[in-house]
């Protein structure tokens, strides 16, 4: 399997008032046809590491070290004119607000036909017959009357699916979803997740599903990198991280879900908050909150250990269970 | 969490007047509309935001009502707390009408809310200690008493009053304002607090913090909960009983394990089965119902959900269904399906 995007060593630290170390030493990869999902909670990285893939942070406080390789191109060094390109052809990007993401003020044919004709260079009524073909492939009803219709005339989960429509309009490589269906209604959702799920199939994408979410995360993706603190703790396929998690952060998310949890029986918690990111983290930034912590999980930065087949865990446990199994 | 050596004065929680037997809130066609404009030359438009919404609370229990958004799950909290006024439908505590035989004034201290944002429900210029002791001192507490109040409840929240009493809304983490606004509410000895979306913006891990705090308060202080969120499998966690709404009116209503296990409504049984899975092998193949909800902007006629549902038949176009009884346990629907002679064809006892 090749991989699409090799992203390595990444850092991000924003400047301004305050320095937030966004994204601390992250490394992934994306294999063809994969989806992978990130998942962690708010301030966990998981939207920035996303958007440094399709270079959208804010250029002036915005420090970005390491390298991010989609299609083997250096993302961090192209021009202005290279990412105009690249964006939307090779990688595209759907968001959780579609009614922030789209133009208020164009019909959603007119803003899927202007990327065509960007990208692809096609006239004016190709683009508008590719628009209401892919209009059609997210299932928007009565297609052809939705192509002049303005975003706010639209409802909350047709409004996701026109987004996806535009995304997927130059058949791009890779997608990538920053939290897709969170604003949506339970009905809505799952039916969103559905369709990503078969375009994704269709269209021979690979995807990077950003969210918070286990439960969607179970339905969408094949692997799963679990982010805290800026890093990537853990990474497997989807039932090794859902079934058998090694790191402790996995672990007490899974036993704090209400999923099957019966009334009347306490919850697992993790005890305290996430820290805050003024600095970059020296020792483990999960240690303060975790039960199997050891002296010197607060002394030095964990091991990155690799378990074999794409299965990574940065936790001193993780090191035991390998060569335990060894 | 801290334990308080010194006896503590709270409010004079307002007095248990009906019994054990007497719900503590019984609520009979609640209704709200919202006139909206409509164009140019068409007609006014309605929103019916709660159409004669009926259930009670008993004391001691939790009701969870769900519903996605747009169901008048948050505008039923508002009006059970008098934030707006009610086109019709009465609200009674405790067996007293509000309005007569109870102020707004004592309803508030017998009933209080708390809000999704967490910041939002905060004055930002207040610390910590003052916005909690607020409430106690326009209800005649000295402000010493209240400070100390606001410090003991602190504890039981489980945020340390030294570190936290003289911080500000923003200088606290989202999962730590949530438990200021509970502490809050709690200063009033309330019998009912109201829980709207309050555990729905905070992370996984800390929302399971925050429901093990709502279980313990409950027990320490015989409290009765009515929870409103979308999340199911929460809903499902914390209540006894569960509403399930639609487009401003309840569904279906009955015991949480009645409800999950046996839905008699076809929007139930969609809602549920829309929850992702839980199992990676085993992923949803079909989504359980097509479309978005329709706007609550002149609704459907007759049941809400026949633009929807795959069993709709001409009948369920015309009257609205009424909340019938599904079993002598409590579980209603209001669905054609479940009511003997509808005149549906998948009706109990109709000729198939």
């Amino acid at each position: 399997m090749t991989n699409l995007v090799e992203i390595d060593h990444l850092n991000i630290r924003f400047t301004g008032e305050r320095t937030v170390h966004a994204v601390n030493d992250l490394s992934l990869t994306l294999g063809e046809g994969e989806v992978l999902g990130l998942l962690g909670e708010s301030g966990s990285g998981k939207s920035v590491t996303l958007r440094a893939l399709m270079r959208l942070l804010p250029r002036q406080r915005t420090q970005i070290s390491g390298s991010v390789k989609v299609l083997g191109n250096d993302v961090l060094a192209m021009s202005d004119e290279e990412l105009s390109d690249f964006r939307g052809q090779t990688v595209s990007m759907i968001f959780q607000e579609p009614a922030l993401a789209l133009d208020p003020v164009y019909t959603i044919g007119r803003q899927i036909a202007e990327t065509v004709m960007r990208h692809e260079g096609k006239s004016q009524t190709d683009a508008m017959a590719r628009a209401l073909e892919m209009l059609e492939v997210v299932r928007i009803p009565s297609a052809k009357r939705r192509l002049g219709a303005y975003p706010h005339e639209m409802s909350g989960g047709m409004r996701q699916r026109a987004m996806i429509a535009l995304a997927l309009s130059c058949k791009p490589r890779i997608l990538l979803a920053d939290e897709p269906t969170t604003a949506l209604d339970a009905t809505v959702q799952i039916q969103i997740l559905l369709l990503l799920r078969e375009l994704q199939r269709a269209f021979g994408m690979s995807v990077i599903f950003v969210t918070h979410d286990i439960g969607v995360a179970i339905e969408i993706c094949d692997r799963v990198a679990v982010m805290y603190a800026g890093q990537i703790v853990e990474t497997g396929t989807l039932s090794q991280i859902v079934r058998s998690p090694l790191h402790p952060y996995p672990r007490g998310l899974l036993a704090s879900t209400t999923h099957g949890a019966r009334r009347g029986e306490r919850l697992g918690t993790i005890p305290g908050t996430p820290p805050s990111l003024d600095k970059a983290p020296t020792s483990c930034s999960f240690a303060p909150r975790c039960a199997s912590a050891e002296a010197r999980c607060s002394e030095a930065l964990p091991p990155a250990v690799d378990m074999g087949a794409g299965r990574m865990a940065r936790c001193i446990l993780a090191e035991r269970a390998a060569i335990e199994s060894a | 969490m801290s334990e308080a050596t010194a006896p503590v004065d709270m409010l004079e929680p307002v007095e248990d007047r009906g019994g054990v037997a007497q719900p503590l809130l019984q609520v009979t066609g609640l209704t709200k509309h919202f006139p909206v404009r409509g164009d140019l030359f068409s007609a006014r438009k309605t929103v019916r935001a709660v159409d004669n919404v009926s259930f009670s609370v008993l004391k001691g229990e939790t009701v969870g009502i769900v519903g996605e958004s747009g169901c008048g799950k948050s505008t039923t909290a508002r009006l059970l707390m008098h934030l707006m006024k009610s086109d019709a439908g009465d609200v009674v505590y405790d067996g007293m009408q509000v309005g007569r035989a109870l102020s707004l004034r004592e309803l508030r201290r017998g009933m209080q809310m708390v809000f999704q944002d967490s910041y939002a429900s905060l004055n930002p210029r207040l610390t910590i200690e003052e916005s909690i002791a607020f409430g106690p001192k326009v209800h005649g507490m000295a402000d010493q008493a209240a400070r100390k109040l606001s410090h003991e409840l602190l504890g039981k929240v489980g945020l340390r009053p030294e570190i936290f009493a003289n911080r500000y809304p923003h200088e606290i983490s989202g999962g730590q304002r949530q438990r200021v606004n509970i502490a809050r509410a709690l200063a009033l000895s309330p019998r009912l607090v109201i829980l709207d979306e309050a555990v729905s913006a905070l992370d996984k891990s800390v929302e399971a913090q925050v429901l093990n705090l709502l279980a313990d308060l409950k027990r320490e202080f015989g409290l009765t909960y009515l929870f409103i969120s979308h999340d199911l499998n929460v809903v499902r966690y914390i209540s006894d009983r569960v509403l399930v709404m639609y487009l401003g009116e309840v569904v279906e209503l009955g015991p949480v394990d009645k409800v999950w296990d046996e839905p008699a409504h076809p929007y139930t049984r969609a809602l549920l089965a829309a929850m992702p899975s839980s199992d990676p092998d085993n992923r949803t193949k079909t989504p359980p119902i097509s479309g978005d909800p329709p706007n609550p902007i002149d609704p459907p006629s007759g049941c809400r959900f026949h633009t929807r549902c795959p069993f709709a038949e001409p009948l369920c176009a015309g009257a609205t269904p009424k909340l019938s009884a599904v079993d002598a346990r409590g579980h209603e629907a209001a669905c054609y399906m479940a009511i003997p002679g509808s005149g549906h064809s998948r009706a109990p006892g109709a000729s198939a």
